[in-house]
């Protein structure tokens, strides 16, 4: 195995791969029911939520609690055009249409209120959230407070997994680059970042604009797979819940975003049915993990494929690179 | 213009509950830079326990405003030490985060305990529930009753934070904490009092808008405190003048979208506005942009 590019395609694709393939013939076999189909399909969204919000909060330093109302913007955008256009093509269109969407509103709102220090974003994007959810209530053509149904159901598993690991791939590579690495800079020191030569304001737009696309691209993924959407899905509470992934998994750790959504995908199954209990739990979480622990449980910290990668390659030998986002 | 009077008066005794709220969120700010969410919770708690008080003990208006703004005031020092104290030397974000956490944990546990049905505020004696008529314009005795509250709570106030040792420490450590610990100020008292003080603000707010608005639930704190965060970011944060002014704006811009658009984009007004100020004037009405030194 001398070639790195297979070595790497073996280490992290074959693990990739069998997890697709398991879950495909778990569908096939009757073995994964409508229901754990759906708590899947939302495990997908909400490592895709966090990841993004990761970027922004984690990676970037930049404190946002309106990532639902991005959500929001996607599941609408995508649900309204492939309910126009019922096709392949539409819901592409549709899902490419609310991540963009949501980027372009997250640069309106991220351009004015990036260029202030301090928790200022974090107010203006809770604002946002809200006025988008008012906005989504009241106008006619989103049918208001009633919901919007009838949503071509386009996702199916293949999708989740296309989506779910490209973004993840994306925006690992985006913080490999050295756009990512401005951000994290930023976020360790925005005076000694810009006195070396980095556009904090920039840097900041970028990745809030970025996630915001992802926010809107996971909205999409939402509407097109549980068919039916109402704006009050994307409440205060729904940025909380990505927020708590977040924080659990570590603010600036990609996996442990990913790894805490699985956590959090479970504790909920099983407290399904006390939602205050749930409430009360994550409150505590949240408070706990701060007071103890405020870099999260992974810290900056990456698990890489690659530990499980080994065990299909049998070459343990070779020293690791660095990881990048250390 | 009977209307535009009308409307004013509704919006003044709104605006009066969230000026006393934003009060509470300025001084925390000011002296300690921490947005703290939990505020529109302790607000909550407020409301309740002037609904056990009038209910349960059958007191009076005033002793239930007394003993809501001593429990708040307790609850919030409570949250200070246990919450926000470890945290006082770690990040920004691990801050806001906890303060977010202790929000939650507020109102899912009053929850837990109350129910989250909707209840009704218990009825206030006659001489309260009269109204006088100026012209066309209707005065209830409940809206001068809230207004003339939330002033003399505000002269209170600034009576303590001007003429008071109390008031000069917690004046002194929001200008330079460090400085003011080697002047021998113990600087963890007073931010203490300083969220006392916010927290009982906040617990007559909480008893007032009962009183206003009849009905109180867990989450009825989320929103005003929010809107109330916004009128003190209008006013300029940190700043106590800024809080009332953008207290009583943001209640009379809230009455009158309500009185002459839609009731439906009241709230999506108010944050509208936030984002305005945000883009315009960050430092808000009264506030001075700092350079940040290295």
């Amino acid at each position: 195995m001398a070639n790195p590019m297979v070595r790497t395609l073996l280490t992290r694709g074959v693990p990739l791969l069998l997890l697709y393939a398991v879950v495909l013939a778990g569908l096939n076999l009757g073995l994964i029911d409508d229901y754990l189909m759906a708590t899947i399909a939302t495990l997908c969204i909400n490592i895709v939520l966090a990841v993004s919000l990761n970027l922004i909060t984690g990676f970037t330093g930049q404190f946002s609690l309106g990532h639902a109302g991005f959500m929001a913007i996607g599941a609408y955008t995508t649900g309204l055009i492939t309910i126009a256009v019922p096709t392949v093509p539409g819901f592409i269109a549709g899902l490419l249409a609310g991540g963009l969407l949501a980027a372009l509103v997250g640069f309106l709102i991220g351009l004015p209120t990036l260029r202030l220090r301090g928790d200022y974003l974090a107010i203006a994007t809770l604002g946002l959230a809200e006025i988008i959810r008012i906005l989504l209530n009241n106008v006619e053509f989103t049918n208001g407070a009633a919901g919007l149904a009838g949503i071509p159901q386009m996702m199916d598993w293949n999708w989740f997994f296309i989506l779910t690991v490209g973004s993840v791939l994306l925006i690992r590579n985006f913080l490999r680059s050295s756009h990512g690495r401005n951000a994290i800079a930023v976020r360790e020191d925005e005076i000694a970042a810009e006195s070396i030569g980095v556009d904090a304001t920039r840097a900041k737009v970028l990745s809030f604009t970025v996630g915001a696309f992802f926010g809107g691209l996971a909205g999409g993924m939402y509407a097109s797979y549980f068919y039916f959407i109402k704006p009050d899905t994307f409440g205060f509470l729904k940025s909380i819940d990505i927020l708590v992934i977040v924080v659990l998994g570590g603010l600036g750790s990609l996996s442990g975003s990913v790894i805490a959504a699985v956590l959090l995908a479970a504790i909920s199954t099983v407290l399904q049915q006390f939602t205050a209990v749930r409430m009360i739990l994550y409150a505590l979480l949240l408070v706990i993990i701060m007071v103890f622990r405020p870099q999260g449980l992974m810290g900056s910290r990456e698990v890489s494929l690659r530990i499980v990668g080994r065990l299909f390659t049998r070459k343990p030998t070779e020293p690791d690179e660095p990881e990048a986002t250390r | 213009m009977e209307q535009l009077a009308q409307q004013l008066i509704n919006g003044l005794s709104l605006g009066s509950i969230y000026a006393l709220i934003a009060l509470g969120y300025t001084m925390v700010y000011g002296i300690i830079q921490l947005i703290n969410f939990a505020h529109g919770e302790v607000y909550m708690v407020g409301a309740y326990v002037g609904y056990a008080c009038m209910t349960f003990a059958r007191l009076g208006f005033f002793e239930s405003l007394l003993i809501a703004m001593v429990v708040c005031g307790a609850l919030g020092v409570v949250i200070e030490r246990v919450a926000y104290k470890p945290l006082r030397d770690s990040t920004r974000i691990a801050a806001l985060i906890t303060a977010i956490g202790v929000s939650l944990l507020l109102q899912y546990t009053m929850m837990a305990f109350v129910g989250a049905d909707v209840r009704t505020y218990p009825a206030l004696p006659d001489y309260l529930t009269a109204s006088f008529h100026i012209g066309g314009v209707v005065i209830s005795a409940q809206s001068l009753l809230i207004i003339g509250t939330s002033v003399l709570l505000m002269i209170a106030l600034q009576f303590i934070v001007h003429r008071t040792r109390l008031g000069k420490a917690m004046r002194a450590v929001s200008m330079d904490a460090d400085a003011a610990r080697l002047m021998g100020i113990n600087v963890d008292n007073t931010i203490s009092f300083t969220f006392m003080l916010g927290s009982a603000l906040a617990g007559a707010a909480g008893v007032l808008v009962g009183v206003y608005y009849n009905s109180i639930n867990p989450l009825m704190g989320v929103l005003p405190g929010l809107k109330a965060f916004v009128a003190a970011v209008f006013g300029g944060i940190g700043i106590i003048p800024g809080a009332l002014i953008g207290g009583y704006f943001i209640g009379a811009a809230e009455t009158l979208v309500s009185g002459y658009f839609s009731s439906l984009y009241k709230d999506a007004v108010v944050f509208a506005i936030l984002i305005l100020v945000l883009i315009f004037r960050p430092a808000g009405l009264l506030g001075k942009n700092v350079r940040e030194k290295v």
